[in-house]
Order: structure tokens, then sequence, then C-alpha cells
């Protein structure tokens, strides 16, 4: 135990996993609430049509799978516009279209790791990769932070928002560039198909502990950086992958909490 | 006989606060409204009133720019839609239907937000926003609700935290759509008790969609005082309440009810279901 926790590649891990596991939860808790909880599924489907392309052309993947969910973020808006009363259908295009897109992707890429972007690879982390889920995480928490209220205002009410003088198009784009960027970082913590995970689940559990807002973002939190240390220790000690252990972690959680719902002894 | 001075306050005080000209809307290339006109003078009631698909939602879109017309203008306050930017001059009370019972937030939050939409970057709630809120809470007898989540309220519960929320900036113009949808009757009446109140009182002007016609009727007249295609307009005009008052709401929120008790006028406050 000691052992792995002095090893630098644990480190690294954990400290990745730590800012993750902070950001991507704050960001699920007002995607979850805005019920869009698809978008961080169908972002981090086309993410990885970018880190595909990365390897292709030879460039940092985890830069052009950014580029990439960034890209699909403005077209998934441009989308639900057109879909008004469907907007869950653009959400449904764009993931197909970015797992179309990774799979002719990874035929034409050379010593192409793919495993390791769809399950992750929290232990390949590296001082480039933790330098930009650091800036992400400075941008992620100044934004939310300085725009808490307003976020809450749109999350709860956006006609009531709008009427406020606040304007919805800006804020729209701006939580789906936020979720973008904290999906592409967090690809090689728990990979493409379960990243989503650590953006829904958190929320799902502040819904049946949290009777406030202010309370639902510190529940989010603590269970994102519980789950990712908890499960990071869990899959070191057992051998485990850790993007799995993370999200099964998460799970447990979740049920033991509906079971004690259940039992009214909480919510 | 009036001096100079309040001929001129009551003047100023009867200004229009909402112009519709000729005002169009189209969806998927039916039209919902043709050419709709009418204004709303300060300190007026105005009821947009009529059956469902008439069009007086999306008139009311219309008005607070949720929806653009494909003809014809708004102004609010003398100023064009476009161009309009004191928001905070109006308090907007949607319909509820659209509230998820699960949402984390509680009645004290939901009242704040009402500010929100001025706050600056960084801004921290002050002690100042903490007593508006309680002054607002106090005013529509929610104050013992503050803690609770929203969602664990009963419909007439939840309508005056959405009123406190829109009275919190001390609006002078109150925006209702359909505010006792999907509320007893005994609590219709007690909210509407209360609006009059405001109205009367609090030198606010109201404009309110409705399609339940009894309530607002015996207010507002029996007779329509215009139409417009299947919409018609019921107004109460200032005058026909008082003159002008001098009192802001800000200040007056604070008494608002300690003079609806002291009218002996029941305000039920029903229970968390």
């Amino acid at each position: 135990m000691e052992e792995l926790l002095k090893s630098g590649f644990f480190q690294r891990a954990l400290t990745g996993g730590l800012l993750i596991g902070i950001t991507a939860p704050l960001i699920g808790l007002f995607v979850v609430l805005r019920r869009l909880s698809m978008i961080g599924d169908t972002l981090s489907h086309v993410a990885i049509a970018g880190v595909a392309l990365g390897f292709v052309v030879g460039v940092y993947p985890t830069a052009v799978g950014l580029a990439f969910a960034i890209a699909a973020s403005f077209a998934i808006e441009k989308l639900r516009k057109t879909y008004k009363t469907y907007a869950e259908l653009s959400l449904a295009i764009m993931m197909s279209g970015g797992i179309a897109l990774a799979s002719i992707m990874f035929t034409m890429g050379k010593s192409m790791n793919i495993s390791s972007y769809m399950f992750g690879s929290i232990y390949t982390l590296n001082q480039t990769d933790l330098l930009t889920i650091g800036i992400v995480t400075v941008v992620v928490l100044i934004v939310i932070f300085a725009q808490m209220k307003e976020l809450f205002l749109i999350t709860f009410d956006e006609e009531a928002a709008s009427v406020s003088g606040l304007p919805l198009k800006t804020y729209n784009v701006m939580i789906s560039v936020l979720t973008a960027l904290v999906i592409s970082v967090a690809i090689k913590i728990v990979g493409a198909l379960l990243v989503s995970a650590l953006l829904t689940i958190p929320a799902a559990c502040s819904l049946i502990l949290a009777r406030s807002f202010r309370q639902s973002v510190a529940v989010v939190v603590s269970i994102g950086v519980f789950a990712v240390l908890g499960g990071l220790l869990i899959a070191g000690l057992w051998n485990l992958a850790p993007g799995g252990t993370i999200v099964l972690l998460m799970i447990a959680l979740l049920l033991v909490l509906l079971l004690l719902r259940r039992f009214r002894a909480i919510g | 006989m009036k001096s100079a001075d309040a001929l001129t306050q009551t003047a100023a005080c009867h200004r229009e606060v909402v112009s519709v000209d000729r005002v169009s809307f189209a969806y998927h290339h039916k039209l919902v409204l043709d050419e709709v006109s009418f204004g709303v003078k300060e300190r007026d009631f105005f009821g947009l009133i009529g059956a469902n698909g008439a069009g007086k939602t999306t008139l009311l879109k219309l008005i607070v720019g949720l929806i653009k017309p494909t003809g014809g203008e708004i102004r609010l306050f003398g100023q064009p839609l476009n161009r309009f930017k004191d928001w905070d001059r109006i308090g907007y009370v949607p319909q509820k239907n659209a509230l998820n019972p699960l949402f984390p937030a509680t009645v004290r939050e939901v009242v704040l937000s009402g500010l929100y939409g001025r706050n600056k970057l960084f801004k921290l709630t002050t002690r100042q926003d903490m007593v508006k809120c309680g002054d607002a809470m106090q005013a529509m007898g929610i104050e013992d609700l503050a803690g609770k989540r929203i969602g664990q309220l009963s419909g007439g519960q939840q309508q005056r935290v959405f009123l406190a929320r829109a009275l919190i900036n001390s609006p002078s113009l109150m925006i209702l759509d359909e505010p006792t949808v999907g509320i007893d009757a005994e609590t219709q009446e007690s909210f509407f008790h209360m609006v009059k109140h405001m109205h009367q009182h609090h030198n606010m002007t109201f404009l309110m969609v409705s399609h339940d016609m009894d309530m607002v009727r015996g207010y507002l007249g029996q007779q329509p005082a215009a139409s417009a295609g299947k919409l018609n307009f019921y107004i109460r005009h200032s005058h026909e309440t008082q003159d002008c008052v001098e009192e802001n709401l800000a200040h007056s929120l604070k008494g608002l009810r300690e003079q609806m008790e002291s009218g002996k006028e029941v305000v039920a406050v029903g229970r968390t279901s």
C-alpha cells in the first residue's frame, strides 16, 4: 500500500482523479438538472473521434478530442433549435456521428491504444495530461463559482431567467463548452464509455440527499472525490480496472442511498 | 382640487408601461395573433382572458421577449423591446407546471433568485439581499417555509413562492401567466385577494393572463374593455382604485402582510403535502 502511494504514476493518477472528481460532478449537476443527462455520453463519443484523429495525424490526442467536443457542443445547440420539441434527438444524432467517425479513424491509425481511451488509463497520465486537467479545472471552477447564482436561475427556471435579462444563448453555450472541456480531459481517466457516469451518478445521489441547491453542490463534489479516490485505492490494491472500479463504487453508493430512502432513513 | 404637483404626479403615474402595436405572430405558418393592439397604463390591472388556444400565453411571451413577433412592435416603459434593459422593473410569475418536484432548491433560494438577473461576477449574497428576501417571504406569508424544498409544497404555496420571487426586486409591473392553474378554489381566492391587495395599495401595474374568468371579472368588471380575435381584455384603471401613491414598494413589502391581517382578511397558508 505504502509503495503504491509513493509511486509517481499513482500520485499523478490521484491528482488527476481528484481534479476530475470535483469538476465532472459539478458541471454534471447543471447538466442533469437541465435534463441533458445524455450530453456527457454524446460529447465523449465525439471526443473519442478527435482522439483517434490526433493519433492519425500525430497531434496531442486529448487536445484534438477537446476541439471535437467543443465543436460538437455548438452543433448540439444548433440541432436543438431545429428539433426544439425533440431536443434529445440532437444528442442521438451527434453520438452516432461521433462513434461512426471514430470507427473510421481507428482503422486508419497505427499503434493506436483504443481501449485506453474507451475504458480509461489513469495510470498512464503524464505531466502534459496533468497540466491540461489542471488548466481545465481552474477555468471550470472560476466560471461556475463566478456564475453560480445565474446558472442556478437558468437551471431552475429558464423563462424567468430570460425575463430577468440573462442572455440564455450565451449561458447555454457556456454550459455546453464547459461540459466539453471536462469530458475531453476526463476520457483518459475513466474512458469515453464511462465518463458520463462521473457527471450523472453524483447528481442522482444529490437528488436523494440534498434539500437545497447549496447542499447539492456539496454532495456531488463529495461523492465525486470519494468515488475517485476510493476507486483508485481499491483498484490499486486488488489490481482492478480503475475506471470501472470508480464507476461501480458510485453505483454502489447510489444503491445504498436508494435503500436508505426506501427505509425512510433519509430524504 | 388637486395641486399642480399632484396633477403632474398623477399624470406621470398613468404612463403606458406596455404598448402592443399591431403585433402578429405565426407558428409553423399558422397565424396565432393577427395585428393585436392594446396598452397597459401605469397602475392598471389588465386581464388578458381567453379560451385555451386563443393565444394569451403567446402574447405574454411576446411581451416579455421570450419569442419574437412576426409583425408589429412592443414597447415596455416607452422603450422598444429589443432595446429594453430594465428587466428588474418587471416581476414575472410563469405557469407553475414546469416545476420538477425533485429539484433541490429551498424556498429561500428560489425567492433570492429573483435578484440574480442583475448580479455582478462573484457577487455574494449580502445582508441587504437577505432582508429583501425576508420581507418578500413575510409579505406572502411563507417565512415559515424558507428552508423547505420547493417541490414539497402545495400548489398554492408554490405560487406564493413565485410571487415572492417576483416581488423581491420591488417591480413596478407584475406579469402573471395563469397563476391559479392547478390550485383549489379556496387557495385561488386567497391568492387573488393577495394580488388585488398589492394592486390597490402598492403602486403596481398588473398584467395577468387567465382562462378562469369568474374571479377576475369580479374585480375587473363583467364586460371586456376590448377584444382581439378570441382574446378579451378586461381592465381596472388605476383611478378606479386610488390616486398614485407615493410609498415605495421596497419599504411597503414589510407591512403588506400586517395590513392584510389588520383588514381581517384570511390568508390561507396550506399545509405541506
